[in-house]
C-alpha cells in the first residue's frame, strides 16, 4: 500500500502511469456527465413549484460540491507537501486549481440564474452566498500564489507559501457547508445528505448523483492531464524527460 | 514518521486548530449580524431598532393574503407560529409567493407596527417533488399544503438559543 503510494511521488513514474489513468477518468467523466445532464435536463420530471427551472440544480449542486472538495484537496496536498515534501503534490494542487475556480464560478452563476425566478433576486448577501464568493476570491489568491510567486521567490518557497494560504483558507469550507444551519439564510439547507434520504424522489436524485460522479471524474481527469504538462514544464531538463519524451528535448 | 516531520505536522495542525477556534468564536459573536433576517418573535422581543430598515423572515400565514384589486398592494401576515407580523407590500411578488410559503422581506416598521416591505423574496425549501406526484397526491387527498410549509423549521429557534426566538 505504502509502496504504491510512494511510487506516485516519483516524477517519472507519475508521468507514465497518469497517462492511462487520466484517459480512464476522462471516459468515465464523459459517460456520467452525459448521462446525468441529459437525464436531468430532458427526462427527469418537472418540479411542482419551480417547473423546469429546478433543472439548474443538475449543474449547480455538483459544481458547488466540487468547488469545496477541490479546495480541500488543494489544502491537503499543501499539507502533504509541507510535511513530507512529495514533489508531485504542489503540481497536482496547481493542476486542479483552475477546475475548482471554474466550479465556484459556475455555482455562483447558475445559482444566480436559479435565484432570480425562484427567490426573486440574483444575489443576496446571506451567509451561504457570501462565503461561496469568498471561496472564489481564495481560489484567485491561490492561483496568483502558484503562478506569480515562483518567479520572485523560487519555486519551492512559492509552493510552500501557497500551501499555507490553502490550509488557512480551508477554514472557510465548514463555514460554507454549515452556513445554512448555523445562521438563517435565504439559501435552503442541503437536499441530499449522507445520513438521510434525499428530499426528492429517485427520478430526480439519480440523475443528480450521475452528474456528481461525472464532476468528480472530470476533476481527476483534468487534474492528471494538466499535472503532466506542469510536471514536464518544471522538470524539462531532468534526465527522465529526455528518456520518456525524447522529442520534447530534441536537439540538446 | 520521522521526528522533524512529526513536529512540522503538529505545528501546522495546532496553528490550524487555533485559527478554527478563532473563527468559531467570531461566528458566535457575529451571529446577529450574519443572520439574514429577524423572525416575528425577534421583532416582538424588541431585538430590532425601529428607525432603520431590516429583513423580516417567516411564513405567510394561511388566509391572510389580501390583494388590492386596483393596485399592486398586497397585505399579509408573517408568522413564526409564536408571533405574527403584519406586512404591507407594493410591487410584483415572486412566483413562489403564496400562503404557507417561507419568505424574506426587506423594509421597516411604521408607526402602527406594520412592516412596510420594499422587497419580498421567496425562500425555497430543500424539498423537490415531481408535479405528477403532487397531482396524484392531491387527487387521493394525501397532499396537504400545510405539510409543505416553505422552510419553516429553519428559522425556528435552535434549542438553547439565547436570542429568545
Amino acid at each position: 500500500m505504502w509502496q504504491w503510494f510512494h511510487k506516485w511521488g516519483s516524477a517519472k513514474w507519475f508521468y507514465q502511469a497518469s497517462a492511462a489513468w487520466s484517459r480512464v477518468f476522462g471516459y468515465f467523466a464523459l459517460l456520467f456527465l452525459t448521462l446525468g445532464l441529459v437525464w436531468g435536463f430532458v427526462f427527469a420530471p418537472a418540479d411542482y413549484q419551480m417547473n423546469h427551472n429546478y433543472r439548474i440544480m443538475y449543474l449547480h449542486v455538483p459544481s458547488a460540491m466540487l468547488a469545496q472538495i477541490t479546495y480541500l484537496l488543494i489544502a491537503i496536498l499543501g499539507l502533504v507537501n509541507l510535511v513530507w515534501k512529495i514533489k508531485i503534490t504542489p503540481i497536482l494542487a496547481r493542476a486542479v486549481l483552475p477546475f475548482g475556480a471554474s466550479c465556484v464560478l459556475l455555482a455562483l452563476l447558475s445559482g444566480a440564474f436559479w435565484g432570480r425566478p425562484t427567490w426573486g433576486t440574483y444575489w443576496i448577501w446571506d451567509a451561504r452566498l457570501t462565503s461561496t464568493l469568498f471561496l472564489f476570491f481564495l481560489y484567485m489568491g491561490l492561483w496568483a500564489c502558484y503562478s506569480l510567486l515562483p518567479a520572485s521567490m523560487g519555486r519551492n518557497s512559492a509552493y510552500k507559501a501557497a500551501a499555507i494560504v490553502a490550509i488557512v483558507g480551508s477554514v472557510n469550507i465548514p463555514i460554507i457547508k454549515f452556513s445554512v444551519e448555523w445562521w438563517n439564510t435565504l439559501h435552503q439547507p442541503a437536499s441530499i445528505r449522507l445520513t438521510q434520504r434525499p428530499a426528492m424522489p429517485a427520478s430526480m436524485y439519480l440523475p443528480l448523483f450521475a452528474s456528481i460522479i461525472g464532476f468528480y471524474c472530470l476533476m481527476v481527469y483534468l487534474m492528471l492531464k494538466r499535472a503532466r504538462l506542469l510536471l514536464l514544464e518544471d522538470e524539462l531538463h531532468k534526465a527522465w524527460v529526455k528518456e520518456v519524451e525524447p522529442k520534447l528535448v530534441g536537439g540538446s | 514518521m520521522k521526528k522533524h516531520r512529526k513536529q512540522k505536522l503538529v505545528v501546522i495542525l495546532m496553528g490550524f486548530s487555533f485559527l478554527a477556534a478563532a473563527m468559531t468564536l467570531a461566528g458566535f459573536a457575529l451571529k446577529e449580524q450574519i443572520d439574514l433576517f429577524y423572525s416575528p418573535s425577534d421583532i416582538h422581543n424588541g431585538l430590532v431598532q425601529h428607525d432603520r430598515s431590516f429583513r423580516a423572515g417567516g411564513l405567510v400565514k394561511y388566509g391572510t393574503v389580501q390583494r388590492d384589486p386596483e393596485s399592486l398592494i398586497v397585505d399579509f401576515v408573517l408568522t413564526d407560529q409564536a408571533h405574527d407580523l403584519k406586512v404591507s407590500y407594493q410591487g410584483i411578488l415572486p412566483d413562489l409567493f403564496r400562503e404557507g410559503q417561507g419568505i424574506v422581506a426587506m423594509g421597516e416598521l411604521n408607526s402602527q407596527g406594520v412592516f412596510v416591505a420594499s422587497q419580498v423574496l421567496a425562500k425555497h425549501d430543500e424539498q423537490y417533488m415531481p408535479a405528477e406526484v403532487k397531482d396524484a397526491l392531491q387527487r387521493s387527498g394525501g397532499y396537504h399544503q400545510e405539510d409543505h410549509p416553505g422552510s419553516y423549521q429553519y428559522y425556528q429557534a435552535p434549542e438553547g438559543s439565547s436570542y429568545g426566538r
